[in-house]
């Protein structure tokens, strides 16, 4: 990803016209990649395998299968549209031949099996190739069926829908790792399902006051520690964390431990309280540390240490002076995604004009790359991008002001293992390979 | 000895005077960017869409800019009812300059247009006000208030968008505001007080000393006592008398 050692994009831009990509998701091997967009679709890439005849071919991801997960519906209680785009998709860890996904709209969760069919059977005794009943009377003597092989079929199926359990629209889902449980969370509550029982969900988070007059703070991410299946982490908008353990009660509202960073009066401003707003939380995949993402900054939480966080890195601090322009056209509510790599060791965020920045935590070096057709071809080395905040410029710096604000990246997933990126940029998903592991610049 | 009809020049005061202008300029600029954030959080409190449900996260994140905002402005005492006399003249310097401040805003953004996700407006609150409807025949001695002669012309529609705000919460019609919470019987966030307390205490300190200070200017005309019968007209039925 820009080092020396060179990256190799396989930039495939996979354009869906009108449909802007909303989230996006590597399975627990990374060999699949599902992204969902704001018409409800959900869409599969799978990597091909290496071929040891082609080794410039490395891994590419094709299209795998494509399905239509969730219809707009309408409310008619409250005379609303239910939007149909996917908030989220998470992969149930697989534990047979099929993949499973959860995908959920901000009213419904739906379980989907994917499985592959690539094998028919022939030579049926009663029936001919066509599936017509055959004349018994031709019918000399017995064979057993055989499997010959077939073009891939892949099958999507809806195994559960996990409806009416959420007043509020839902932000976030998570599996426990205990594979038989998960979480969704809305604005005031979250709910614990069982994977198999839709009827019924514990809640197990209510936020939501007496009197909603009194309503400040809501509930913003939301997610289950990797490894301890009874804890799990929630953000607020107003930039804290709630750690809690569902041993402790039936009702987590009491959290069990409180991140929260104090606030730094130098800077306060009206809009303090929304670019602290916290729009993503992610568990390292040690389940040591907590990656937090509010509209300037990546923060890492220890979670030992509750004071503050023990890392914070400057997405794009030249936005601080504008915040109220960006108050005025909405943009302060953008809400930003954040991803680890496989090792913990760099955290990836995305930003405005197609930016997404990456931050290596042990050398402490940064870097900000862009997804755009016009900036990358496939196969060439991404080019670092630098923002000028005034002062010197350098001849391909991009200045403050001519930003755009429109081509936001808030969608990031990084592979569990390797280092392969999928970047959403509005409708168009960029994938980015590094083949050689390389320092940053 | 001076000169019958000579008036004294008192330079030491003069420049003490412009000191105190300077000093309440900035005072008076920061209320009127305060001000013109509170109005601008309250349009977009206004603004939803009425097929989807608003995002709860954005309504309570404003809302609390709002009360952020309100608080400060109590604190520093300008929250606070003024006596008539000065209302005619203060509260319309007020608007003018927060137009000011929202359009120097808005032009800013020319070099980077960018609707927001929720509401989608590209100019700010004047291109995208919610059709609210009401009952009420539109006050076109209101909207005079608001006029003034000059080449702003986009001022008359943006405080008109104030105007229907009040009178949205007036009619009590099931507004946007309502459905922000929609499984709530009252409404979340209690903008009559707000409102209440924004027009009783609409008539900023600082504007009042500096209306001290300037040199004497002819008397409010007729249009202005008219126009100030209205707005104390609109007053009283935001408090409900």
């Amino acid at each position: 990803m820009g080092g020396r050692g060179g990256a190799t994009p396989s930039c495939l831009a996979v354009p869906l016209p009108a449909d802007i990509i909303s989230t996006v998701e590597f399975n627990h091997t990374g060999e699949l990649l599902a992204t969902g967009d704001k018409g409800g679709r959900v869409v599969i890439f799978q990597r091909e395998p290496e071929s040891k005849n082609a080794p410039h071919s490395q891994g590419e991801y094709d299209v795998y299968s494509t399905f239509q997960s969730h219809e707009p519906e309408f409310d008619y209680l409250k005379s609303l549209e239910i939007e149909e785009k996917i908030n989220k998709i998470k992969w149930l860890p697989q534990q047979n031949a099929a993949h499973s996904l959860l995908s959920t709209n901000d009213k419904t969760i739906k379980l989907w099996k994917i499985t592959e069919r690539d094998k028919r059977p022939e030579g049926y005794n009663l029936k001919d190739e066509e599936g017509k009943l055959k004349d018994l009377s031709t019918v000399t003597s017995l064979q057993v069926p055989v499997l010959k092989p077939m073009d891939l079929m892949v099958e999507v199926s809806p195994r559960r829908i996990f409806a009416n359990g959420h007043t509020y629209h839902i932000n976030s889902i998570s599996v426990n790792s205990d594979c038989e449980t998960y979480m969704s969370a809305d604005d005031l509550r979250i709910n614990l399902w069982h994977l198999a029982i839709t009827d019924r969900s514990f809640n197990i988070v209510d936020i939501k006051p007496a009197n909603m007059e009194d309503l400040t703070e809501v509930i913003t991410a939301s997610e289950f520690h990797p490894h301890h299946c009874n804890l799990f982490v929630y953000s607020s908008s107003k930039g804290s964390l709630r750690l809690c353990d569902m041993r402790a009660a039936a009702l987590c509202d009491k959290h069990s431990k409180l991140f929260e960073e104090p606030e730094d009066p130098s800077n306060r401003s009206f809009f303090s309280e929304i670019i602290s707003s916290v729009s993503d939380v992610k568990f390292s995949h040690s389940g040591r540390y907590m990656l937090t993402r509010d509209y300037l900054t990546v923060k890492v939480w220890d979670l030992n240490m509750e004071a503050r966080p023990i890392e914070t890195y400057q997405v794009h601090d030249y936005l601080r002076s504008k915040l109220c322009s960006l108050y005025e056209n909405d943009c302060i509510f953008d809400k930003f995604e954040c991803a680890w790599n496989g090792s913990d060791s760099v955290i990836m965020t995305g930003a405005y004009n197609n930016f997404f920045r990456m931050f290596d935590r042990n050398t402490k070096r940064d870097v900000t790359l862009e997804a755009s057709r016009e900036s990358s071809k496939p196969r060439a080395v991404l080019k670092p991008r630098r923002v000028c905040v005034g002062g010197k410029r350098r001849r391909d710096d991009i200045s403050v002001d001519s930003l755009d604000f429109t081509k936001k990246i808030l969608h990031t997933a990084w592979h569990p293992a390797e280092n392969i990126i999928a970047i959403a940029a509005t409708n168009n998903l960029y994938i980015f390979q590094d083949k050689v592991n390389s320092d940053m610049h | 000895m001076f000169a019958r009809g000579l008036k004294r020049k008192c330079v030491g005061h003069e420049e003490d005077v412009e000191g105190a202008l300077a000093g309440l300029k900035t005072v008076s600029s920061y209320s009127l960017q305060r001000q013109s954030l509170l109005d601008m959080s309250l349009v977009k409190l206004q603004l939803c869409h009425m097929l989807v449900e608003p995002n709860l996260c954005r309504s309570v994140l404003i809302a609390n800019t709002v009360r952020q905002i309100q608080e400060e402005m109590t604190q520093d005492g300008t929250w606070r009812a003024v006596a008539p006399q000065a209302a005619g003249r203060a509260p319309l310097d007020r608007l003018v300059s927060t137009e000011i401040l929202c359009r120097a805003a808005w032009e800013q953004e020319g070099a980077c247009p960018a609707p927001g996700l929720g509401d989608g407006h590209t100019q700010g609150p004047v291109s995208d006000l919610c059709p609210v409807t009401s009952a009420q025949a539109p006050r076109h001695p209101q909207s005079s208030v608001w006029e003034m002669d000059g080449p702003r012309e986009n001022r008359g529609s943006f405080h008109k968008s104030l105007d229907q705000i009040f009178e949205t919460l007036e009619t009590k019609n099931p507004s946007c505001m309502e459905e922000l919470f929609s499984d709530v019987d009252s409404p979340y966030y209690d903008l009559d007080t707000v409102l209440t307390g924004m027009m009783g205490g609409a008539r900023p300190g600082p504007c009042e000393g500096l209306e001290g200070l300037a040199p004497a200017t002819p008397g409010p005309s007729a249009s202005c006592k008219s126009d100030l019968g209205e707005l104390d007209h609109v007053v009283e039925i935001l408090v409900e008398t």
